[in-house]
């Protein structure tokens, strides 16, 4: 979508700024299969981007464009612009190690290291080389309170970190996440394997981070999106289908296909 | 049902053994058996010391398991974390082919390839010796400590590679400081299970360990462990006589020495498991 047709769905209203990514053209493919399809999408700093849309759309795949995480798999491939502050991410000279250390990731299912929690958080400053110990204590405590976790967890510090419940082990990652200081936080459907109260916890979370970073949520659950993001998208069959501000596209969707899919007749 | 049959057999191996070796401590003393320096079973009179045949088998199993370790665990690493999967492949089979050799032909190997090469590289009386067994007895064990670290390392989770790599770290430092160190059971089980081939191998110790029955006092004086000792002599000691008595001794002291192993390799995996 350009700055015309945006002006014209009108989240020209309040203008957010320089967007932080701008995705134009984004074509994604594994070996022939093409996943992604033209793909062009501005997000905001300092906003919650929910990408929903019907299992197998590409809203993950999408997502993980935007760390390089699809690296990992043989025959991905990426084409088009993901620009990071005017820089092209998939670019071949770009280091994708610096990239993934301004962009956190949270994943689907609570990830924890076979570590401690204490070691769990240190973990990212220990590979950038962080020797200090006073500043990882001082900076693991940071992040455990910015993720919310801190009460609960400030007395058994070294025990394991799977020692503790699904929800407390998502916000742990998130902690992790944030102890490397990113710009993004990406997450991935980050309460989907938890129940609703620590779900609950994470959309509140959500809402605390935004004043910092910049969030792109990847979502099954309609009224999750419509909690916590700003601007929603919707994808389906690996197209960008319609984004909007959220709380236009859940009253007055434009497209026949997102109306369908957020009344719940399809998806 | 077919649990059941192999219990019993080993209760009767065990049982077995115990018959057959207790007469010896009519002799000597446990003491004096396991603790004697001097092992002279066809002598007049007779010395029944197995110390110098266990300090052979720990030598001979303790640098085997130096050398086979690092190899096994860092070829493991390779084909499972590092190597393309065509490359890897190859590899996997190649290195599993190892096993299949006999263990006789590998003897056969040492004796007649490494041993004279050792002789003439380090200048040394004989090449059969306990580093030439250890090296053997390595080669022995790579391939099994290789298999089953892989096994471990595979079950790794991706999630743990992703968070990982998400959070900046190189392909490197995620190998070493968390898909290694989640694998850690797995790996100390490999270590065990390599170390046991190692201490029950008794054809490859027999051909190349030198066969001296004394404590060694460098990696290249000959030893003779325990198994290569019973192999070599059964054959010769008279049905029922003190000797054959001390020999099935020995063989007891073996199986104590494997079941303390297997029992640490299952300990280890429990404890990590959770």
């Amino acid at each position: 979508m350009n700055r015309i047709e945006r002006s014209l769905t009108g989240i020209e209203e309040n203008d957010p700024g320089n967007p932080k990514f701008l995705i134009r053209n984004l074509q994604f493919y594994y070996e022939e299969v093409q996943a992604l399809f033209d793909i062009n999408l501005d997000i905001f700093p300092q906003k919650v981007t929910a990408l929903i849309g019907p299992s197998g759309c590409g809203k993950s795949t999408f997502l993980r464009c935007l760390n390089r995480m699809n690296d990992l798999i043989s025959g991905a491939r990426a084409q088009g612009e993901v620009l990071l502050d005017g820089e092209n991410i998939l670019s071949r000279q770009l280091d994708v190690v610096s990239l993934r250390r301004r962009i956190g990731m949270v994943f689907q299912k609570p990830n924890p290291f076979p570590k401690s929690i204490f070691e769990n958080v240190a973990y990212g400053l220990r590979i950038t080389g962080v020797k200090d110990k006073a500043y990882m204590a001082a900076h693991v405590e940071k992040s455990l309170k910015l993720a919310a976790l801190w009460d609960e967890v400030k007395d058994r510090l070294h025990a394991p970190a799977t020692s503790l419940s699904g929800g407390q082990q998502q916000r742990l990652c998130i902690a992790r996440a944030l102890a490397v200081e990113p710009e993004v936080l990406l997450m991935d459907e980050p309460a989907s394997a938890l129940d609703p109260i620590a779900t609950l916890k994470i959309e509140e979370l959500i809402h605390e981070l935004k004043q910092k970073y910049t969030i792109v949520i990847v979502t099954h659950n309609m009224q999750q999106a419509a909690r916590v993001s700003d601007t929603t998208a919707f994808f389906c069959m690996g197209k960008l289908i319609e984004v909007n501000s959220t709380d236009i596209m859940f009253t007055r969707p434009k497209d026949k296909q997102t109306e369908d899919y957020i009344t719940g007749r399809f998806g | 049902m077919t649990a059941f049959v192999s219990v019993t057999i080993l209760g009767l191996i065990m049982i077995f053994l115990i018959k057959e070796g207790l007469p010896i401590f009519s002799h000597v003393s446990v003491k004096e058996f396991i603790f004697g320096k001097f092992w002279y079973p066809t002598d007049d009179p007779p010395a029944y010391g197995i110390f110098p045949l266990i300090v052979g088998t720990f030598s001979v199993t303790l640098l085997s398991t130096v050398i086979s370790v690092p190899l096994g665990v860092m070829s493991a690493i390779y084909i499972a974390e590092i190597a393309r999967e065509r490359l890897a492949a190859i590899a996997k089979p190649m290195v599993e082919l190892l096993a299949s050799i006999p263990s006789v032909v590998v003897g056969f190997f040492g004796m007649v390839v490494v041993s004279p090469f050792l002789q003439d590289t380090f200048d040394i009386p004989s090449g059969l010796n306990l580093f030439n067994a250890a090296l053997m007895l390595a080669f022995m064990a790579v391939p099994t400590i290789c298999s089953v670290t892989e096994d471990a390392l595979r079950s790794v989770p991706k999630s743990l590679r992703e968070g990982s790599l998400a959070l900046g770290a190189t392909h490197l430092e995620t190998i070493a400081r968390i898909t290694v160190p989640a694998a850690v059971s797995g790996i100390s089980t490999a270590v065990i299970l390599g170390m046991s081939r190692a201490v029950g191998e008794t054809m490859v110790v027999l051909m190349v360990a030198g066969g001296a029955a004394m404590s060694p006092s460098s990696i290249f004086d000959p030893v003779r462990p325990m198994p290569a000792s019973i192999a070599a002599e059964m054959g010769e000691a008279p049905f029922g006589a003190e000797h054959y008595n001390a020999l099935f001794a020995t063989g007891v002291v073996l199986f104590l020495f494997t079941l303390v192993f297997n029992v640490c390799a299952a300990r280890i995996a429990r404890r990590y498991k959770r």
